[in-house]
């Protein structure tokens, strides 16, 4: 029996992709948003490969001279900082830093969100109380402050700056996802699920969420652009991990080396990425919006 | 259709080669196809069909509500001799829309706006159309609620106040309110319990006793038809593919689709009897029309259904029929009949 | 053996008032007595409809009788077994031998699951078979309900029509091979011209596989269609039962009268004779004892108001009335 779960599983998973790639093929932006994200998960893959140099290394041009404070040139794409590190070199290994604390974080958080959302919805009653109490909780809190603190509680790692903020972001999934839940809940063909037997983890995981599936994934995406945009804010505030550099902490130190009126090259290139990013993000979650919505549901 | 009985002056309404086109993104379809018919002053006209066969896109291009993607074509159409085609909107809004020719849609009953008494409804669609004093209006209003037998006090009450059956009376008096020679009533009692239905049906024959309205009832409902009309056009596939007395449909049908209908139809008085169902479903009329809508799902089809539109014939007294076939009409009652005719 | 009895069934709604209403107020909740004392009960391979109009408690029973909620009082027995507190094999056990067909096509579907995985999900749910004799049961059960397999087994619920997905629901339910079917308006929501043809089927199929049926709907042309015995409620109680041809040819209780008088006839030659009662129907909410029906009766008096006459469970074959005006 285990066996045909995994065996719905998996059909599930290979139908999903064929029906996925529909959805961001559709919307001209959604599908520039998705290439671009992929551009970015492949510099991230392949980052110690294509960073040229230490991104700790002072740098020494061609002829020798001490590279500092150099704008971009074809020598250093980038840049480089007043210590004379390669800032392309270090644009691209933050890529990976910045896309994992982003991913994990936001599908933590979608993963929490939506599992809390769900079983909120569907028992309702004291369940429901306790989630939506706890999320009302998280609400209250102002967001990055708290993140701040936390990550100070825990310690300036990586692994404590992806939990501290999916600790927090999780909260408006649950909230969508459970009216959501609540919904499909009072469809006829849940009571007919029930009338056929199925069990209420069933009619969750198996009935509910696929009809709450591109719902999750717009926020999914989201999440993981809000993620990112957090990081970045916590490191530019100098509480990002100290030990990987990231787009934010770049930011950080250019802020720290006074520099900010005359290395333009130093602010504009981790801008860009995170905008870049963010932006293709949030445009791949505008087409899954379009088939969360209902009105364009076929009958 | 020029009858010896009926003057041509009885005639309130006359509709010849109507038609309706819908753009869509697969080509043009069409809902309406070249449907002729009269409504004489007095009489009941009912409508019948399935979703689907554009009876609701026949009134809504009657009363101009059509959306914008839809152009609607015909050869003739008049109202009490007024020629409506070259009526501009303005002109029809302010003349003929609700003054005239009303309209009672389908759910109606959810037709109300939640947040205002009833009253107060009827009384804003009466103003909206006539110029008339609102001291005026209110006891018409209260007139119309006695005419569909519900109490005046009901007036100042809200819809959620109101049952489905109420509902439905109220909507019929708001289409009564300005003495409209011609009432159209999409569905009037679809979705009411039975008792309820039975009542406004027996109002609906009041009210036309009274007044001197004319009155199109549309519905999918045979039997409320079968009791209601006085002519009976059945359609199918944007066609009206028969016309005729209600007595007369009955007694002779020509049409398969009609044959079909009376099968499928369970009566109370015919327990246990065989049900015998038509197979298939509702064309959708995407494309150029050269042929007979019925043809795909018609046991007594021919080579020319599939390749020609059959144009309406007269084969009675005030019995029109689209078929190729209405030479073998006696024939085909009898193979209607047995369940093995119409196995697709 | 009865295969159901329904027994005195009972369910009620309260309607708490609001904090206000009821610390200040002292107002007392209100109840709504949906379905009030109910006693029928249904043999093996008979098919039993259940007539009514709105409000009149049909979709509760259906509800109570598949188990999606719980009666307030009275009792469900399967093959002389309870069903109220039902858990686990026992659970899986009725839910396998009672099943429904739900009313709304377009509804009843989830739109995300493929033909052949709605169909499948009971057997699948209740681990019924494994996993090959499943899809064997899935593909014979979608012939049997006209649908080529190998055209729909892959399709969404979207693609398909009314009917069809009419069709899905059936087999869906039939494929567990149940000893009970209840089906609650299924054919409301289909075009007339099709509704012949689901009939059809579905009579072929009880032949064939011997269950029996409850069918609630509110079409008593229908009903004296497909039924063996016919069952009217109004308002929660059950009014008057008897054999299909006796109910309706020879109704007894005043509402039947009424309501099979209130049907209209496809024959505008036939005649029928008016039904004859006053007002409309009143809301269930906090009902007096006694027939329900007496505020609307022509023959109503002060016993017919304080007393309600039940019909007796275990006699399945006569004409029973719940009104002592009537001699049957």
């Amino acid at each position: 029996m285990f066996v045909n779960k995994i065996g719905s599983a998996m059909r599930i998973i290979q139908r999903g992709f064929g029906e996925h790639y529909g959805i961001i093929n559709a919307n001209g932006l959604s599908r520039w948003g998705f290439r671009i994200i992929m551009v970015f998960v492949l510099v991230a893959i392949f980052a110690p490969w294509i960073a040229p140099n230490d991104p700790w290394e002072m740098m020494y041009d061609v002829n020798g001279k001490f590279a500092s404070l150099r704008s971009p040139s074809w020598e250093f794409p980038a840049g480089t900082t007043h210590l004379g590190y390669d800032l392309f070199s270090q644009l691209v290994l933050a890529t990976r830093t910045t896309l994992i604390i982003g991913f994990v974080s936001g599908l933590v958080s979608i993963v929490v969100g939506a599992n809390v959302g769900l079983i909120a919805g569907y028992y309702g009653g004291k369940v429901d109380e306790v989630c939506m109490r706890l999320t009302d909780i998280l609400y209250g809190m102002p967001f990055l402050p708290f993140i701040i603190v936390l990550i100070a509680l825990f310690g300036r790692k990586l692994e404590f700056v992806i939990l501290a903020i999916a600790l927090i972001i999780w909260r408006t999934s649950a909230r969508v996802i459970r009216a959501q839940t609540i919904a499909i809940k009072q469809r006829q063909f849940i009571t007919a699920a029930k009338a056929r037997g199925c069990s209420d983890f069933r009619i969750i995981y198996q009935h509910i969420l696929p009809n709450v599936l591109p719902l999750l994934l717009l926020y999914a995406a989201f999440n993981i652009a809000w993620s990112i945009i957090t990081e970045a804010s916590v490191s530019f505030l100098g509480f990002g991990d100290g030990e990987t550099v990231s787009w934010g902490g770049m930011l950080y130190e250019l802020w720290l080396s006074g520099k900010t009126r005359v290395a333009w090259w130093w602010f504009a290139t981790p801008s860009v990425c995170i905008i870049l990013l963010v932006t293709s993000l949030v445009f791949v979650s505008r087409a899954y919006e379009e088939v969360a919505n209902p009105r364009l549901r076929k009958r | 259709m020029i009858l010896p009985e009926k003057k041509q002056t009885d005639i309130v309404l006359s509709v010849q080669g109507l038609g309706v086109q819908y753009a869509t993104a697969q080509g043009p379809v069409h809902a309406v196809s070249d449907v002729s018919f009269d409504v004489y002053k007095n009489e009941v006209f009912g409508i019948a069909g399935e979703s689907g066969c554009g009876k609701s896109t026949l009134i809504r291009s009657l009363m101009r509500l059509l959306p914008d993607s839809s152009t609607m074509t015909a050869s003739g159409l008049q109202y009490k001799g007024r020629d409506l085609l070259t009526m501009d909107d303005e002109t029809f809004r302010k003349q003929v829309q609700w003054q005239e020719i009303s309209l009672v849609p389908q759910s109606a009953m959810n037709s109300f706006n939640p947040v205002y008494r009833v009253g107060d409804q009827v009384i804003e669609s009466m103003l909206a159309h006539r110029k008339m004093g609102k001291k005026e209006a209110a006891e018409r209003a209260a007139e119309l609620f006695d005419v569909v037998g519900l109490e005046t006090g009901l007036l100042r009450s809200y819809p959620h106040e109101f049952s489905g059956g109420m509902r439905q009376r109220a909507m019929i008096a708001m289409s009564l309110s300005l003495d409209p020679g011609l009432i159209v009533m999409d569905e009037p009692t679809t979705g009411l319990d039975v008792l309820v239905q039975e009542r406004i049906l027996r109002r609906i024959r009041e009210i036309r006793a009274e007044m001197e309205s004319a009155i199109v009832l549309i519905t999918h409902d045979i039997a409320v038809i079968a009791e209601m009309s006085d002519r009976i056009g059945i359609m199918y596939g944007g066609q009206m593919v028969e016309q005729a007395t209600a007595i007369d449909l009955f007694e002779s049908p020509y049409h398969p689709y009609t044959l079909g209908l009376n099968n499928a139809f369970p009566s109370i008085k015919d327990i246990g009897g065989d049900l015998i169902s038509i197979p298939g479903s509702p064309p959708t009329l995407i494309g150029p029309l050269n042929y007979c809508p019925f043809y795909e799902r018609c046991p007594f089809s021919i080579d020319e259904c599939a390749h020609q539109v059959p144009m309406p014939k007269t084969v009675g007294n005030e019995h029109e029929i689209r078929c190729f076939r209405s030479g073998d009409a006696v024939d085909l009652r009898r193979l209607a009949k047995e369940k093995t005719t119409w196995r697709s | 053996m009865a295969i159901l009895e329904i027994d005195h069934l009972s369910r009620h709604f309260e309607i708490r008032p609001g904090l206000i209403d009821r610390t200040f107020r002292k107002k007392s909740s209100s109840y709504i007595k949906a379905v009030e004392s109910l006693n029928f009960s249904v043999e093996a391979n008979e098919i039993l409809g259940i007539a009514g109009e709105s409000g009149c408690g049909k979709s509760t029973t259906c509800s109570m009788i598949s188990n999606l909620l719980d009666p307030s009082a009275g009792d469900i027995r399967y093959e002389g077994q309870s069903i109220i507190g039902l858990k686990g094999k026992d659970l899986k056990n009725y839910r396998q031998n009672v099943q429904m067909i739900f009313q709304d096509p377009y509804e009843s579907l989830n739109p995300r699951f493929r033909i052949v995985d709605i169909i499948a999900e009971g057997p699948r749910a209740l681990q019924l078979w494994d996993s090959a004799e499943i899809m064997h049961r899935v593909t014979d059960m979608m012939q049997k309900v006209g649908l080529d397999p190998k055209k729909y087994a892959e399709r969404f619920p979207h693609e398909l029509s009314g009917g069809e997905r009419q069709r899905v629901g059936i087999a869906s339910a039939l494929v567990m091979e149940p000893k009970v079917v209840v089906a609650d308006e299924p054919l409301s929501m289909l075009d007339v011209s099709i509704r012949a043809g689901i009939i059809d089927m579905m009579k072929e199929l009880q032949n064939d596989s011997q269950f029996s049926c409850i069918y609630v709907s509110h079409d008593l042309s229908i009903l004296g269609n497909v039924c063996d015995r016919l069952m009217i409620m109004y308002l929660g109680q059950a009014m008057e039962i008897g054999p299909v041809e006796e109910v309706i040819r020879n109704p007894k209780h005043p509402y039947t009268k009424a309501l099979i008088g209130a049907v209209p006839i496809p024959d505008p030659r036939s005649h029928r004779e008016r039904p004859n009662i006053i007002g409309d129907i009143s809301k269930p909410i906090d009902p007096p004892p006694g027939c329900r029906f007496s505020p609307r009766c022509p023959y109503a008096d002060d016993s017919c108001r304080e007393n309600f006459i039940e019909l007796h469970t275990d006699d399945h074959i006569s004409h029973q009335v719940a009104c002592h005006k009537v001699k049957v």
